[in-house]
């Protein structure tokens, strides 16, 4: 299993995030969003951030509320439960609390810059955007004529590398070996592309575990920077197998932050008065039991004899 | 048999998935459609979920995003979102559905900036896949509540194309497919004629083709054929309250 890479989160939060950064903070749209590290991102202070994701729920609307935020490169930001995220809307039509750059992605478009970022690919050519004002509104864009099919149009997103990628996965070994399951939406293509990639483990197990199914590895153990071992560190997001989605979490969230003060007594709730994640979940008290996944829908083994 | 017009919605939703099918379902409504649509005249249909999730049988309980763990256990296959959008990109994905704050008579919509993207009033959400699903897929569904400022003349920005300025405007850009239902909650639309202009096809039981004028940003017009939106049967209404057990949508 290598060298141990496990950290608590603030550390990791406090050694591997730079002000100015690029980071991806979960890429599978509704499901593992770390939210204990957007919540640390946001008691540390860290500022100037290009958030870059397709969707990462109603995290990227927390972290530009707090004043994280410089620009978003994403496909769709707001809160998936309640729509619209407020604390986008004030950033991007009257700057509050800052302004902030908008970098327009489709879904695909992104996932495409992320796989061309993580495979050394010189751009990703696309069929998508064609006749979408994607193009006007984010110049990085370029058209050209397929050299392989001269007429055809198509559409080159540049390589996306984020410099930081933050993930929930379910276990990992204290060596960065992990196991995810369910949908991953652009994970595996974000951790490839990243320059540093910290993961928010559920449960920490034996190497051994880890090793008995290479297969269920998503992001391979020798790119991680870091281990952060948080339960339910994806509340109120859900897990695989592991957290179900508090969505009245969600609705609530929505409902306190139509207006900057709303969104302050919200933050000041739930993120600045917490000292960590362990504070956050004792404040959700028994709704903690209530989310835990405690049902049984197991996989059939897979069998790796060599003889 | 008494139905909520959210009810003839989804139904109407239903019928436009034929059967075996790879859909692009999205969430709530379209997705309670794909549900009736398996239960009736499409059980070998596919639902394909952008976050990376396919499915045969819809979930057992009620969604509220495609990732919940109730839509992963016994899918058809948890992947990543590339793996499923690029079934769009390599051109068999025949349907998909999306919603959107404004459309136009083109079947152009615009769920980024209202007002335009320079010097724009409202910020929405964006994208996610809605601009992939509209370009790539064989056939888009549009589910909108049909109101004057939602379905506009023009819109000001193109999230997701249409027939874009109508004619062959989408064609020669080398895009198929394009937008071939807009149900809402008084009739559908469907592009008719060499423009593909949004015509009205059939008008939901108990409202009129003037009050539908009268709710639409530009001058629709009836197509030659438009009739009435057949009610419910008694199968689908069997159906929907099958895939519906709480009751969301009565």
């Amino acid at each position: 299993m290598g060298v141990s890479k496990l950290i608590d989160l603030e550390t990791a939060i406090a050694s591997h995030v730079h002000d100015g950064d690029s980071v991806v903070l979960g890429a599978g749209l509704e499901t593992a969003i770390p939210f204990c590290a957007t919540h640390e991102l946001i008691r540390q202070g860290k500022r100037r951030l290009n958030m870059v994701a397709p969707i990462s729920d109603a995290s990227t609307d927390m972290l530009i509320g707090a004043g994280c935020v410089a620009e978003v490169t994403g496909a769709w930001v707001g809160n998936v439960s309640g729509g619209l995220g407020h604390n986008y809307r004030r950033a991007a039509e009257k700057g509050v609390p800052n302004t902030i750059r908008v970098h327009d992605h489709s879904n695909f478009s992104l996932g495409m810059a992320l796989l061309a970022g993580g495979y050394g690919m010189p751009y990703a050519p696309l069929r998508s955007l064609l006749g979408s004002d994607i193009l006007k509104s984010n110049p990085e864009f370029q058209t050209a004529e397929n050299p392989f099919a001269p007429g055809e149009r198509i559409v080159l997103a540049p390589p996306i590398k984020p410099d930081l990628a933050i993930f929930c996965v379910q276990r990992a070994d204290a060596g960065g070996n992990s196991h995810y399951w369910g949908s991953s939406g652009v994970m595996q293509e974000a951790a490839f592309a990243a320059e540093r990639i910290i993961l928010i483990a559920d449960e920490i197990v034996d190497a051994q575990i880890i090793a008995s199914d290479p297969s269920r590895c998503l992001i391979p153990g020798f790119r991680v920077t870091a281990v952060c071992h948080v339960q339910g560190g994806c509340h109120p997001a859900p897990l695989t197998g592991r957290w179900k989605r508090d969505n009245s979490f969600f609705n609530d969230y929505h409902a306190r932050t139509r207006d900057p003060d709303g969104f302050g007594d919200w933050l000041q709730e739930w993120v600045l008065d917490c000292a960590d994640h362990a504070a956050y979940r004792a404040k959700l008290r028994t709704k903690v039991d209530d989310l835990r996944i405690t049902g049984e829908a197991l996989a059939a083994p897979a069998n790796y004899a060599a003889d | 048999m008494e139905y909520s017009t959210q009810e003839l919605m989804i139904i109407a939703a239903a019928r436009e998935i034929r059967d075996r099918e790879l859909v692009f379902v999205g969430m709530r409504l379209p997705i309670t459609a794909y549900g009736v649509a398996r239960l009736t005249h499409a059980p070998d249909a596919v639902g394909l979920f952008e976050g990376g999730v396919a499915r045969y049988a819809p979930a057992d309980e009620t969604l509220y995003t495609m990732c919940d763990p109730a839509n992963q256990l016994n899918a058809a296959w948890t992947t990543g979102l590339l793996q499923i959008m690029g079934q769009l990109q390599r051109g068999i994905v025949d349907a998909g559905f999306i919603g959107g704050a404004e459309i136009d008579r083109f079947g152009n919509i615009n769920t980024s900036y209202i007002g335009g993207y320079e010097g724009y009033k409202i910020k929405l959400p964006g994208s996610g896949g809605a601009a992939d699903i509209a370009a790539m897929a064989k056939r888009l569904i549009a589910i909108m509540n049909h109101e004057k400022h939602r379905l506009v003349e023009r819109v000001g920005y193109v999230t997701s194309p249409g027939y874009l300025t109508g004619g062959d405007a989408r064609a020669k850009l080398g895009l198929g497919g394009g937008p071939s239902a807009v149900i809402t909650d008084r009739c559908i639309l469907r592009p008719h004629g060499d423009r593909h202009e949004l015509h009205v096809s059939s008008i939901h039981p108990g409202h009129t083709f003037a009050e539908i004028q009268e709710n639409t940003g530009w001058d629709v017009k009836p197509a030659p054929d438009m009739g009435e939106t057949s009610v419910p049967t008694a199968i689908e209404i069997a159906a929907l309250r099958r895939v519906d057990k709480d009751g969301f949508w009565r």
